[in-house]
């Protein structure tokens, strides 16, 4: 199964399950989404149940955000993650504070689906990660799964869960990735990062496309007689903390990998963690690789390239932690 | 001024302090050598970068220095040279650690390096990936007994002397792992009770161990044999040696013979004559064969530097000089360090068939057992020859069986063609 068909196979079954659940965006309907992630939704579900919404995506979270404290569970998605900033005010303003602004008594249980990331020849308008954003704030949760069985697991997870959830997956991975998915119902906990494989000279952190040339370069370097250990985050709020401090107490030697550039990003967020927790286990400096401190990934194939991490440099990298 | 322990080739990253042949107080010359020094299985002399008085000893005798480190300080004579003290060295003034350039009290450059090895005339050729000392650039640890938060917990908990610990990361930094394998391998001693007798390492013992283990736990091995049949070498050293003794003053051994068609095999099978770097193999374009040598204080391996260039007599000239400086004492770093392949003469000790551990970085390691008479199929007949086993142990990351069977199946080749009417 491709991560694309887990994400439509786990809100196909919560619909099911959940007459409260409900789906809405831009071109979701007749069209079933830009990456066909609803394909066949309206048919199955009728128009009250999957809305197709105008070009205006603060009223898309607004109007979620409402029914949401109304008692439905909207599932509401961001046609590109780049588009997603005119939600902040409705999410980070309205929908990571609600609970706490009324005493626990109101709660906004929706999901704010985001197609991010580069690698698909998509410029500064269809290739960003805005994950940071999201992460800093206290009252929301952020996933970003990397493989169809965590994504099914992790989307399903969002859906019932009782707070907002953004839901971000790499739309490189949507066709590109494949893997095993258990037939039958499966949940998978939000907050809960994966050792993806196990490794004894150094630690990678890392989350969504990352992981895959982060796997493929351990791989790679397992030729060379260094065994590295690469823990998936799958969730950026809240971070697994006991997970990550794991690994960087196991091996002593951290290098964090993501899309997203570098400053004020996850990695600095995990570094921070090991060396406040796991100093003393410390036999390296911790290590970034992480896109470059530009505005936005740009369009040319040769500049694309140069934003986002390759396998090689991962490997260069990796190499040079465990040489330390 | 501070007189430092120099830096003296690559690989070498510590010394042990010796015996120092100068007290605080004395006065010495430029030249005179002040303390001993034992590094990766020889004893150097450190001297006196200038003619002044010793006025102070930094470190024991017994305990391990990074090089570059601060070892003692003395006026120099006159006051005026501490800015030009010129390093006798002339082989490594290029490869001075950066913080011996810091400016002294009267913010001059401080002396370049000091000191040097009485011993090692010659230049020492690099070794391994082939370039000088790395002393800067990318992710370098910092030296000076500073330690990664690991490595001090871990010696904390251990009762570890991390001068003791040998580093492997990079410029020699003690990794956690280092410190784990130094506890690992001290938990693993015998304890001592009144039945046994607990004998301290030697600095060269240590040197030795070390290099073992990480032969042993770094280079995935194999293993082959053939036997060669060196009757035709047997009659020609029977027919020539007298002759040669009184000619050369030196014994025509087996083993000059073996160097020089080895010599002539790695020049044909460069891979043979190669290390592994990491993410490269590199060839070697000298032929420096190395020779196993039982010395007093434990195995060294002197090195016949172009050993493809020399004749069989020059070659037992240089094995005979190698060997009797080993078991004297004298060898200089430049004796030992450059080799790219080694030979270990088991046949001397009366071994027929022995695994030798690879001397790292090199590719590999040949074994030559005794030569035994054996009866031996010759076409339809019994017939009795002289037949030798070559042991051959390889790194199987640079090495496949093919290439290593093809380098010895030369190797046996051209010592089975030795013709006995050949004139030495």
């Amino acid at each position: 199964m491709s991560v694309i068909e887990a994400v439509r196979e786990a809100m196909h079954e919560e619909m099911a399950r959940d007459d409260r659940v409900f789906v809405m965006g831009e071109d979701i309907g007749a069209r079933g989404g830009v990456f066909l992630a609803t394909d066949g939704f309206v048919e199955a579900f009728g128009e009250e149940r999957v809305i197709d919404t105008p070009l205006a995506e603060s009223s898309i979270a607004g109007i979620a955000v409402g029914a949401a404290m109304n008692g439905m569970r909207p599932i509401a998605e961001i046609e590109f993650a780049d588009f997603i900033w005119p939600t902040f005010n409705q999410i980070v303003g309205e929908a990571a504070r609600a609970r706490y602004g009324s005493e626990g008594t109101v709660g906004v249980p929706m999901v704010l689906r985001a197609p991010y990331g580069g690698g698909v020849r998509g410029g500064l308008y269809h290739s960003q990660s805005p994950e940071a954003y999201f992460a800093h704030t206290p009252g929301l949760k952020v996933v970003a799964p990397a493989t169809p069985y965590d994504t099914k697991g992790l989307l399903k997870s969002a859906v019932r869960d009782e707070d907002p959830v953004v839901f971000l997956e790499h739309k490189r991975t949507y066709r590109l990735v494949r893997g095993e998915v258990p037939d039958g119902e499966y949940t998978l906990p939000i907050g809960a990062a994966d050792v993806k494989v196990e490794g004894e000279d150094i630690s990678v952190v890392t989350y969504g496309l990352m992981l895959h040339l982060c796997l493929e370069a351990a791989r790679d370097l397992e030729d060379e007689g260094v065994s590295v250990e690469v823990l998936d985050l799958r969730t950026l709020r809240p971070l697994d903390s006991e997970a990550i401090l794991e690994t960087a107490r196991k091996t002593g030697k951290v290098l964090i990998v993501h899309e997203d550039t570098k400053a004020v990003g996850i990695g600095g967020e995990v570094a921070a963690i090991v060396a406040e927790d796991a100093f003393e286990y410390l036999d390296a400096p911790i290590m970034r690789l992480a896109g470059p401190e530009v505005p936005a990934m740009p369009f040319s194939p040769l500049q694309e390239a140069m934003f986002m991490p390759d396998t090689e440099r991962i490997a260069e990298a990796m190499l040079e932690l465990a040489r330390y | 001024m501070r007189i430092e322990l120099p830096h003296v080739g690559e690989s070498v990253t510590e010394g042990v302090i010796g015996k120092w042949l100068k007290q605080i107080g004395d006065s010495v010359e430029k030249y005179d050598p002040l303390v001993e020094v034992v590094t990766d299985k020889v004893n150097m002399e450190v001297p006196a970068p200038a003619t002044g008085t010793l006025t102070g000893i930094l470190v024991e005798e017994g305990a391990t220095v990074p090089m570059g480190e601060a070892i003692a300080e003395m006026d120099v004579e006159g006051g005026e040279d501490e800015g030009t003290a010129e390093a006798p060295n002339t082989t490594s003034d290029d490869r001075g650690a950066p913080e011996a350039q810091a400016p002294d009290s009267d913010g001059q450059a401080k002396a370049d390096r000091v000191g040097t090895l009485l011993r090692d005339v010659a230049p020492v050729g690099p070794t391994g990936s082939g370039g000088p000392i790395s002393t800067g650039a990318g992710m370098v640890a910092s030296r000076g007994g500073r330690y990664s938060p690991a490595v001090l917990r871990l010696a904390e908990q251990h009762d570890v002397d991390l001068s003791q610990v040998t580093g492997t990361g990079i410029s020699g930094r003690v990794t956690r792992k280092d410190v784990q394998s130094y506890i690992d391998s001290r938990e693993s001693e015998p304890t001592v009770t009144e039945d046994s007798e607990r004998v301290p390492l030697t600095p060269v013992r240590r040197i030795i161990a070390e290099n073992m283990v990480k032969s042993a736990t770094t280079i995935p091995e194999a293993w082959t044999l053939v036997e060669a049949d060196v009757t035709g070498l047997v009659g020609l050293r029977e027919r020539t040696k007298a002759d040669f003794a009184r000619r050369e003053g030196v014994d025509l051994t087996y083993l000059a013979f073996v160097v020089k068609v080895v010599a002539e095999a790695l020049k044909e099978h460069r891979m043979v004559n190669s290390s592994w770097d990491g993410d490269a193999i590199i060839l070697k374009k000298r032929v420096n064969v190395g020779v196993a040598v039982a010395a007093p204080g434990g195995l060294v391996v002197p090195v016949i530097h172009d050993a493809d260039r020399l004749s069989v007599a020059g070659l037992a000239r240089a094995i005979d000089d190698l060997a009797a400086r080993a078991r004297g004492g004298k060898l200089g770093l430049g004796d030992v360090q450059g080799g790219t392949f080694t030979i270990n003469n088991t046949g001397a000790l009366g071994s027929v068939v022995g695994k030798a551990i690879i001397n790292p970085p090199e590719a590999a390691i040949l074994n030559t057992e005794s030569i035994v008479k054996r009866p031996v199929v010759v076409g339809d007949a019994i017939a009795i020859r002289s037949i030798m086993n070559l042991c051959l142990t390889f790194d199987h990351r640079i090495l496949d069986g093919a290439e290593a069977s093809a380098f010895i199946a030369d190797v046996k080749r051209r010592l089975e063609a030795i013709d006995p009417e050949l004139s030495v």
